[in-house]
């Protein structure tokens, strides 16, 4: 039956529910497993193929030999589109994505992250 | 008052995206109706020829926000039929359920805006709230919220684990519970069939002479869908019905589209319950031998083309997308003839755009013989002030009133 | 004695109280429309700080528009909200200024808001504010009768052109402000189109015509356009709780403000159910609903006031 005030009921129910949206951000909202935030990397597993740079999309991850069979890998987190691309090319499987996703800066130069040789876990 | 043109974009409340619109009204009513697009031209096609086949999927995915599926598996179903690939069924079949979970999520919140732009802000709130769940699904299964990156050449990157299946029927069990109820509102509001019928009036000749696809197109009773006349991915075994409607207008548009909810609901249901074992991806060569294939998908929007060249190196040739907005553009006007200017914002977003789908640029063949020239930046910005001469606006006052304020500061 | 009526216009029952009730009655407003789509809704200092920001800004004239008319129009608006407000019986049966016919005074000064939306809309000479300029006055047109005669009505039963006598022949018979309610339902259709609210806010459609006739308003100019909106809200609330739910009026001025308060707000809250619930009507969609369906029911409360009248005085 055609009337106007159709949504009259679901209307008036919602003043007593909670409201949908979340307080970000003083409530965070958990992301899934394979969520793909930020790139991390395992420079004890790497091996220098550079399989990540031929594959990545925007030309992001820079990878450089600092020492014999080490290897550090420099990330612009204001290129990468974090498809994770790099994460299925790495071979040994160095590269993995965290769930880290609140990456805006103000400083453009704070947007390149270095992770060394010698960080034996992600910084 | 006489005759007014008034621009309607490119920047303009109504619009999601810019494209410049300029209408003649006389009062309420539209006299002429003229479109311009290319604001949101990228230079995409030439990117692709830059870039590896394996790049390139995420390059194609980013051509939309909404229908990034779309336009990634159909670049990828094209480069797998010039390599010869036979995918295997467990990647078609999640490659289905993606492109069905996508084609709700852009159904709800085609209904939201719609309801935005007559006004109705409720039901935009509500459709939107119910987006949230699509959402949270899609990033459970692929790992983010749009532009889901499930592709890659060959086959697909994740797998779906059965308690994410179980998952996704119960966010599935909800959704339809929801689209019972708005196709309710739709069919019983009055004040929002007052606005939705009779408007945007697009006879089932004119569709078909002017090209329009997908739903627009199957609310004027045109019966053409991709997925069952030249059924990819997993739709050959699926078991769907082709929503059309016989009322030629924006309420049978709205219509068209939740009817299509409903199906993809079923097609969703029927995808994990079928889903057979199998590896997730066939290896491809990095190098595809030389070839062409042309590869259409059923987008949201409509029929979506993707054409590709391959020379048998790395990177492509040539890659052509033909988006369904293109096909759709061409109707507005003549679905704007003789209406008022209330109607234009909902006869817009009756076509569901999506121009940044659609800017690409088209090579026109100079039938006068005379030679194409390359413009730099600096004769560009001079043909664009000489353009604007001709037509009778002058920067000069402007020019010097900035260079006043400049010596000021 | 002048210091007095300086201290009610200006203060309390006047300007500042108007002005804090008004950015009050807003956020009610907003609080309320967004608990009822589901959503969380702003904080109670919005409104006072949209005010503040908006003061703080500068305002830009565009170059072809007349200056002097673009100033004054917001200023007026403003003023002839308030001074409407003077005349309507609030918390006892008499309101600050009174004489026979302030009825029809405190009507027009109602839609003095409306054409100062015409006139800076067209003013503006920017084609959108053009557009909403003239589908304003269109509007006017729609609602404008449908209101007088529905407000005429309780006033034909009560044999008064005077609101606070109005109010003084309700609070003597008690009851009898029942038969107007057909009335009071169109004349709250009629104010959500005088307030321009959806479903009739057809001249500010911001899908359409960007902003209607507020587009080229910024700063200053813009802020008092909206607190005179806020204001004219209330306003218009008062007058309806004035005319048709004329009861509360007891000897405890504490109690007969609460009631007020809760009268008022009540209409408020009413106008935010109705914002929620409808899709907006085209111009010519609103044209017709209001003469072909409003108009004669207002024409039938009329009667029906009319045959109440004779009724009693038999």
């Amino acid at each position: 039956m055609i009337r106007p005030g159709k949504m009259l009921r679901q209307v008036l129910k919602s003043i007593f529910k909670k409201p949908a949206t979340t307080r970000y951000p003083f409530i965070k909202s958990a992301m899934p497993e394979n969520f793909r935030g930020k790139i991390v990397f395992h420079p004890e597993r790497c091996i220098g193929c550079r399989m990540c740079m031929r594959d990545c999309p925007s030309n992001a991850i820079v990878i450089k030999k600092v020492g014999e069979k080490q290897f550090e890998a420099e990330f612009d987190l204001g290129k990468c589109i974090y498809c994770a691309q790099c994460v299925d090319s790495c071979l040994k499987k160095a590269l993995e994505s965290s769930k880290d996703f609140e990456l805006a800066a103000i400083d453009r130069k704070t947007l390149k992250v270095k992770f060394g040789a010698d960080d034996k876990r992600s910084t | 008052m006489k005759n007014v043109v008034i621009p309607i974009g490119p920047q303009h409340p109504a619009l999601k995206e810019p494209e410049s619109f300029n209408v003649m009204l006389s009062g309420e009513r539209i006299m002429a109706f003229s479109a311009r697009l290319g604001y949101n031209h990228r230079g995409i096609e030439k990117a692709c020829e830059d870039r590896t086949y394996t790049q390139d999927v995420y390059l194609t995915e980013r051509i939309c926000g909404i229908c990034s599926h779309s336009h990634s598996t159909c670049f990828v179903q094209a480069v797998e039929e010039i390599a010869g690939a036979v995918v295997s069924k467990r990647a078609l079949y999640i490659r289905t359920l993606i492109g069905e979970l996508e084609r709700v999520h852009s159904h709800l919140l085609w209904l939201g805006v719609a309801g935005h732009e007559v006004g109705f802000d409720t039901l935009l709130m509500y459709t939107w709230r119910d987006r949230e769940v699509v959402m949270d699904i899609l990033a459970l299964l692929t790992g983010n919220r749009v532009n889901y990156g499930i592709n890659t050449i060959g086959g697909v990157r994740r797998d779906v684990a059965p308690a994410q299946a179980k998952q996704v029927l119960k966010a599935v069990n909800t959704l339809e519970e929801r689209t019972k109820y708005y196709i309710e509102v739709a069919t019983q509001e009055a004040t929002l069939i007052n606005r939705l019928s009779g408007v945007g009036i697009l006879p089932k000749e004119d569709a078909i002479a002017l090209g329009a696809v997908g739903p627009t197109a199957r609310a004027s009773g045109v019966d053409r869908d991709v997925r069952r006349d030249d059924p990819y991915a997993a739709y050959d075994e699926m078991a769907f019905k082709v929503i059309t409607d016989g009322h030629c207008d924006v309420y049978g548009r709205t219509l068209v589209r939740m009817g299509e909810l409903m199906e993809s609901y079923k097609i969703i249901r029927q995808v994990l319950e079928k889903m057979p074992e199998g590896p997730l991806t066939v290896k491809v060569p990095r190098k595809i031998p030389a070839g062409e294939a042309v590869s259409r998908y059923e987008a949201p929007r409509g029929e979506d083309v993707h054409y590709v060249k391959s020379n048998g190196t790395e990177k492509p040739e040539r890659v052509k997308v033909r988006a369904p907005t293109l096909a759709n553009m061409q109707n507005v006007s003549k679905m704007l003839e003789d209406r008022q200017l209330a109607d234009l914002p909902i006869v817009i977003a009756a076509i569901d755009p999506c121009f940044s789908c659609t800017d690409r640029t088209t090579l026109i063949n100079d039938m006068s013989g005379k030679e194409t020239k390359s413009m730099s930046w600096p004769d560009l910005r001079l043909h664009g002030i000489e353009w604007y001469r001709s037509q009778g606006i002058d920067f000069s006052k402007l020019n010097k009133k900035l260079a006043e304020r400049a010596d000021r500061v | 004695m002048i210091t007095n009526a300086l201290f009610s216009i200006l203060v309390f029952p006047g300007f500042c109280f108007l002005f804090i009730f008004g950015l009050a009655a807003e956020f009610i407003d907003r609080k309320a429309y967004a608990r009822l789509q589901n959503r969380v809704g702003p904080p109670w200092f919005q409104p006072g700080a949209d005010f503040i920001k908006l003061i703080s800004k500068e305002d830009v004239l565009p170059e072809e528009a007349n200056p002097r008319m673009f100033k004054a129009m917001p200023i007026f608006a403003l003023t002839a909200a308030v001074t409407a407000f003077f005349y309507i019986p609030l918390w006892t049966t008499n309101a600050m200024y009174s004489f026979n016919g302030d009825l029809i005074v405190v009507l027009y000064l109602l839609t003095i808001p409306t054409l100062t939306f015409f006139l800076g809309g067209w003013y503006s000479t920017s084609l959108y504010s053009k557009i909403g300029a003239v589908r304003s006055l269109t509007q006017l047109f729609a609602y404008e009768v449908p209101m007088l005669m529905s407000i005429l009505a309780p006033a034909l039963l009560a044999g008064t052109w005077s609101l606070s006598e109005m109010s003084l022949f309700y609070s003597q018979h008690p009851w009898y402000w029942l038969s107007n309610m057909l009335g009071f339902g169109i004349a709250l259709i009629s104010l959500l189109g005088k307030l321009e609210k959806v479903p009739f806010d057809i001249p500010e459609a911001e899908t359409e015509i960007v902003a209607g006739t507020f587009t080229e308003y910024s700063g200053r100019l813009f802020g008092l356009f909206r607190l005179g909106i806020d204001i004219e809200n209330v306003v218009g609330a008062s007058l309806l709780a004035a005319v048709y739910l004329p009861f509360g009026i007891t000897s405890l001025p504490i109690l007969s403000f609460a009631i007020y308060l809760c009268k008022v707000i009540f209409i408020i809250l009413l106008m935010t159910l109705m914002r929620s619930l409808f899709a907006r009507f085209r111009i010519d969609q609103m044209l017709d609903f209001c003469w072909r369906f409003l108009s004669p029911l207002a024409f039938v409360q009329v009667l029906l006031s009319l045959a109440l009248k004779g009724f009693i005085a038999k």
